[in-house]
């Protein structure tokens, strides 16, 4: 029972495996459908499950399965979003490979041993490197974004399994259990902190953290809509969860990994943010504003306790709602799968005006306006680090929130005051204004009303 | 129970309704599609919004200090974050303010806004729910939701149906108030670690560290400056009158400015009040620049729009000065200047956007002459451009009065440079008021005010000679409140 939903996702990818052997021909969008909504319905089953398995390197309890059911829901958005999109039509391994992306995923939040760790994170690395290229229109960015990802993502691969090195030399052991009760000892010494650091790198890469976010514009630019759409969103959330972990490895309040942390959080949110203000091309901007969340990310991990980890979740959480949002809009607003420019978006309101709303509680809740999800969970953040001590680094983030705010209003501004080149109304069908409301008032009931889903998540911590 | 606040004392929760109100029609006229209707809907909303806080007045007892029609829920426990309401005698008059431009500001869009008819009446309400929000709130997390989301509805408002030039104005608006407010989350969060609780009441005049006070003094001060706005802050707002429709330019100038003033009294005063000494000097200097430069940027203006903008800055100069006099009468005369500012620079936006509708022009010389052309018009005009150089008689002579006497009483300068200030309002406003009666002799073809017109603009002309002539009324509803806060101050000060 406690591998039901690991289980799952293997068959809904084996299944499309073999249906890649296949002709085609017929359009897969219905199957996937039904089986990713499958896949919340399992989570949602084996939420409360419970165990230690494989000799203990991989662990079933709360935290691991809140991480499963977010993670599963944001493959089904994912899953049910693309519809247009003419890019990934009748390419049964697309789904394949986010099938496998996804129990990599899930399988890297349960996992609580340096190897299983590593590997679940390949699992689904592995099966993202293979669907950036996946791109019909006539680009050759996506080839050259397929190579970046993959080598940088390799490196950063390599990197941590050194960090992992060390932690095995000092304490002798794979799992996390047994390192944290040697930390104590080994803490306070460069070679622990650099340990840890390092090991951390994989993670900071998926989450595209300063210094390894130069892989994240280009690979937004070059993969197609609804590829970016996933490797923008979902691996981001398990990414967090593991840094949540590894922060937690350290026991107590950690003064140089918090300086470390937070020189990191500086860089990422000013290089974000100041190269988001010149950005043209959405998908890139959105690649930009992700390095700079990233940095916002940390401030909950400077507190090192529990409440700060519970607002590391809740944050990722909003966030992945928030760009799913924006992510939608774009897909529906792309002709032949090109990418979307911010100067497209002119009219938009006259064209659509559920679209232009969708695009502005989205732009809002990133820039973090309230009553969006995305103030309240950067106001939770602020609230951490500040308690934690750190007041610059909280004032270095106010001052990047401004920032901002200037390329996140640009896209709400061009779509509401600009006018158009072209009148056309948009049409959008039943079930995409369905989609669009849903995540507005996704992000709004996230905003307003936190404490549900946030003592969930402390709950679980 | 808490001793800074009684509770709501009638079976529903009233200070809620009047927020929500507003948003409540909101949902019906999401369903709606004929431009008529809902408009029809949009004014029953706001005409019941304002009879739900004239209950609220007349209820409201105005012989004590404390916080009334309370309301408290748990909101965020984790954080101690609740949703607290109260009202005092600085917050119900503000209320009334915004509830009755509220009604008045949908009147008069009914038939300059023709295209969106629907997102129009839409942002409207929000913005009125917010602004009631505001000012009711007694959580600072509450307060400054509804002080950030009253943005978005009026970026829209300007960059909708604002004019040419709407994309800067509009852009320039958000980034600068959005500016100032990340300071005054990170001055709220500081607060809440000291106090362990966003409670607004609970934060006041508690002995804080001077350096303490220092810091959150200028986040506060940043965030309010902006909003106010003072010199040398004011620049993003004649680019959003100028550019807002008449409705924005209304909302801006009668509501969206006392966010400001309201909250160098609400906060800086209460909650900082040793480093509200230390800076008064400079906060009364900026004040009485803001008071001349705004008075001679006036008096070269050829735009009546941009001169009645210029002039809020003139205007709200007073505000201030009248409340870092920390005395009874300055505080007095500060809030019936906000009041005041609020009628009859609405009343004047009303006006100019009433002849705009006309002549499509906003220049000055375009404008001029419509003395014998329009008598009722010219009326109003006269009556709304008297009041606003404080004309004896007229509501801001009274508020004027009580600003200037507080000044001399503090600082002999300050309260010159005040009068000053006050004597080259009247010739900006003189000037232009006889160049808009008398200026051109040739005969046009422009038709002077209809009925709706006159209807919403007779409210606001009767409050100007009401509070000119017997203000006693008004000030027996703030007095109990202010008295207290000023009383408090002394004792810090000793």
């Amino acid at each position: 029972m406690t591998l039901l939903l690991e289980i799952y996702l293997l068959l809904f990818s084996v299944l499309f495996l073999f249906l890649s052997l296949g002709k085609g021909g017929k359009s897969l969008f219905l199957p996937a459908r039904i089986f990713s909504l499958g896949a919340v319905a399992v989570s949602l089953i084996t939420l409360n499950a419970n165990g230690l398995l494989f000799y203990g390197a991989y662990q079933v309890n709360g935290f691991s399965q809140i991480f499963k059911l977010i993670l599963t829901v944001g493959l089904t958005f994912v899953v049910f979003m693309f519809n247009r999109d003419d890019e990934v039509d009748n390419m049964p391994e697309f789904f394949m490979f986010l099938g496998f992306s996804t129990l990599g995923l899930t399988a890297l939040v349960s996992s609580v041993e340096l190897i299983s760790i590593l590997i679940s994170l390949e699992i689904s690395s592995f099966s993202l490197y293979a669907i950036v290229p996946l791109r019909r229109s006539k680009t050759t960015g996506h080839l050259e974004a397929a190579i970046k990802y993959l080598f940088f993502g390799a490196v950063a691969t390599g990197v941590m399994l050194y960090g992992m090195g060390y932690l095995y030399a000092m304490t002798h052991s794979t799992y996390l259990a047994d390192i944290v009760s040697g930390m104590p000892a080994i803490i306070d010494k460069p070679l622990g902190i650099l340990a840890l650091v390092l090991t951390m790198t994989a993670f900071f890469f998926k989450l595209s953290l300063f210094p390894l976010h130069f892989w994240a514009p280009d690979i937004y630019e070059g993969a197609s809509d609804a590829t970016t759409t996933f490797i923008a969103t979902v691996p981001k959330v398990a990414g967090a969860a593991l840094l949540i972990r590894l922060t937690m490895l350290a026991g107590a309040p950690l003064a140089q990994l918090a300086m470390v942390l937070m020189v990191l959080a500086a860089f990422s949110m000013t290089v974000g943010n100041l190269a988001g203000l010149v950005q043209q091309d959405i998908k890139r901007l959105l690649g930009y504003s992700g390095i700079a969340h990233a940095g916002y990310l940390m401030l909950g991990l400077l507190a090192f306790n529990k409440s700060g980890s519970a607002v590391v979740a809740y944050y990722i959480t909003v966030y992945l709602f928030m760009n799913l949002s924006l992510f939608y809009v774009i897909m529906l607003l792309s002709r032949n799968g090109e990418n979307l420019k911010v100067a497209d978006l002119a009219g938009l309101a006259r064209r659509s005006p559920l679209l232009a709303l969708t695009l502005a509680v989205a732009a809002f809740s990133l820039a973090g306006i309230p009553p969006t999800g995305g103030f309240t969970g950067k106001f939770f953040l602020l609230v951490t680090a500040f308690k934690a001590g750190y007041l610059p680094i909280v004032i270095i983030a106010a001052v990047n929130t401004v920032l901002s705010i200037f390329y996140y209003l640009n896209l709400v501004r061009v779509s509401y005051s600009r006018e158009a080149k072209e009148e056309s109304p948009l049409n959008l069908t039943f079930s995409e204004k369905i989609l669009c409301v849903l995540f507005s008032v996704i992000i709004l009931v996230l905003g307003i009303m936190p404490l549900p889903v946030m003592e969930m998540f402390v709950r679980v911590m | 129970m808490l001793p800074y606040l009684t509770m709501n004392p009638f079976g529903f929760p009233v200070l809620s309704t009047t927020i929500f109100m507003p948003l409540f029609g909101v949902l019906f006229i999401l369903f709606m599609s004929n431009e008529k209707a809902i408009k029809v809907a949009a004014m029953i909303t706001a005409l019941l919004t304002l009879a739900v806080s004239a209950f609220l007045f007349v209820n409201f007892d105005p012989t004590t200090t404390i916080f009334q029609f309370g309301e408290r829920i748990s909101w965020v426990s984790s954080f101690n974050i609740n949703y607290m309401l109260g009202i005092d005698g600085i917050s119900i008059m503000l209320i009334l303010l915004t509830t009755i431009i509220s009604p008045i500001a949908v009147l008069s869009s009914w038939k300059a806004i023709q295209t969106r008819v629907k997102e129009f009446m839409i942002s409207i309400l929000i913005m009125e729910t917010a602004m009631i929000g505001v000012f009711c709130s007694l959580d600072f997390i509450l307060f400054y939701f509804f002080w950030e989301a009253m943005l978005i509805p009026m970026y829209l408002l300007i960059a909708i149906w604002g004019g040419p030039n709407k994309d800067y104005a509009s852009l320039k608006f958000f980034i600068y108030t959005l500016f100032g407010s990340v300071f005054l989350l990170v001055a709220i969060i500081a607060i809440y670690l000291v106090n362990g609780t966003f409670s607004i009441p609970e934060a006041m005049f508690k002995d804080y560290t001077f350096q303490f006070q220092f810091w959150v003094f200028l986040a506060f001060g940043i965030a309010f400056a902006i909003k106010v706005p003072m010199f040398p802050f004011h620049t993003w707002l004649p680019a959003a009158h100028t550019e807002a429709p008449t409705v924005g330019s209304v909302f801006l100038a009668s509501i969206l400015l006392k966010m400001g003033t309201y909250g160098f009294m609400r906060f800086c005063l209460p909650i900082v009040p040793q480093a509200s000494f230390y800076f008064a000097p400079l906060m009364i200097v900026l004040s009485i620049i803001g008071i001349i430069y705004g008075g001679f940027v006036c008096l070269s203006q050829t735009d009546m729009k941009k001169l009645v903008a210029y002039s809020s800055v003139a205007h709200m100069g007073f505000v201030i000065l009248g409340i870092f006099t920390f005395s009874i009468y300055g505080f007095v005369g500060a809030l019936f200047q906000m009041l005041n500012h609020g009628i009859t620079t609405g009343g004047l936006f009303l006006l100019v956007g009433m002849v705009y509708e006309r002549t499509h022009s906003r220049q000055i010389y375009d404008n001029a002459g419509l003395g014998k052309i329009m008598p009722i018009y010219m009326f109003f005009f006269g009556l709304f451009a008297v009041s606003s150089f404080a004309f004896p008689g007229t509501n801001s002579f009274v508020g004027e009065l009580y600003v200037l006497i507080g000044a001399f009483a503090v600082n002999k300068t300050a309260g010159f440079f005040a009068v000053v200030g006050a004597v080259v309002a009247a010739a900006y406003m003189l000037k232009l008021l006889k160049q808009v009666a008398w200026g051109r002799e040739d005969k046009r073809d422009i038709k002077d005010m209809n009925l709706r017109e006159i209807i919403y603009m007779v409210p606001l002309a009767i409050f100007v000679l009401w509070v000119g002539l017997f203000p006693r009324p008004f000030v027996n509803v703030m007095e109990y409140t202010l008295v207290n806060l000023a009383t408090q101050l002394d004792k810090v000060s000793h």
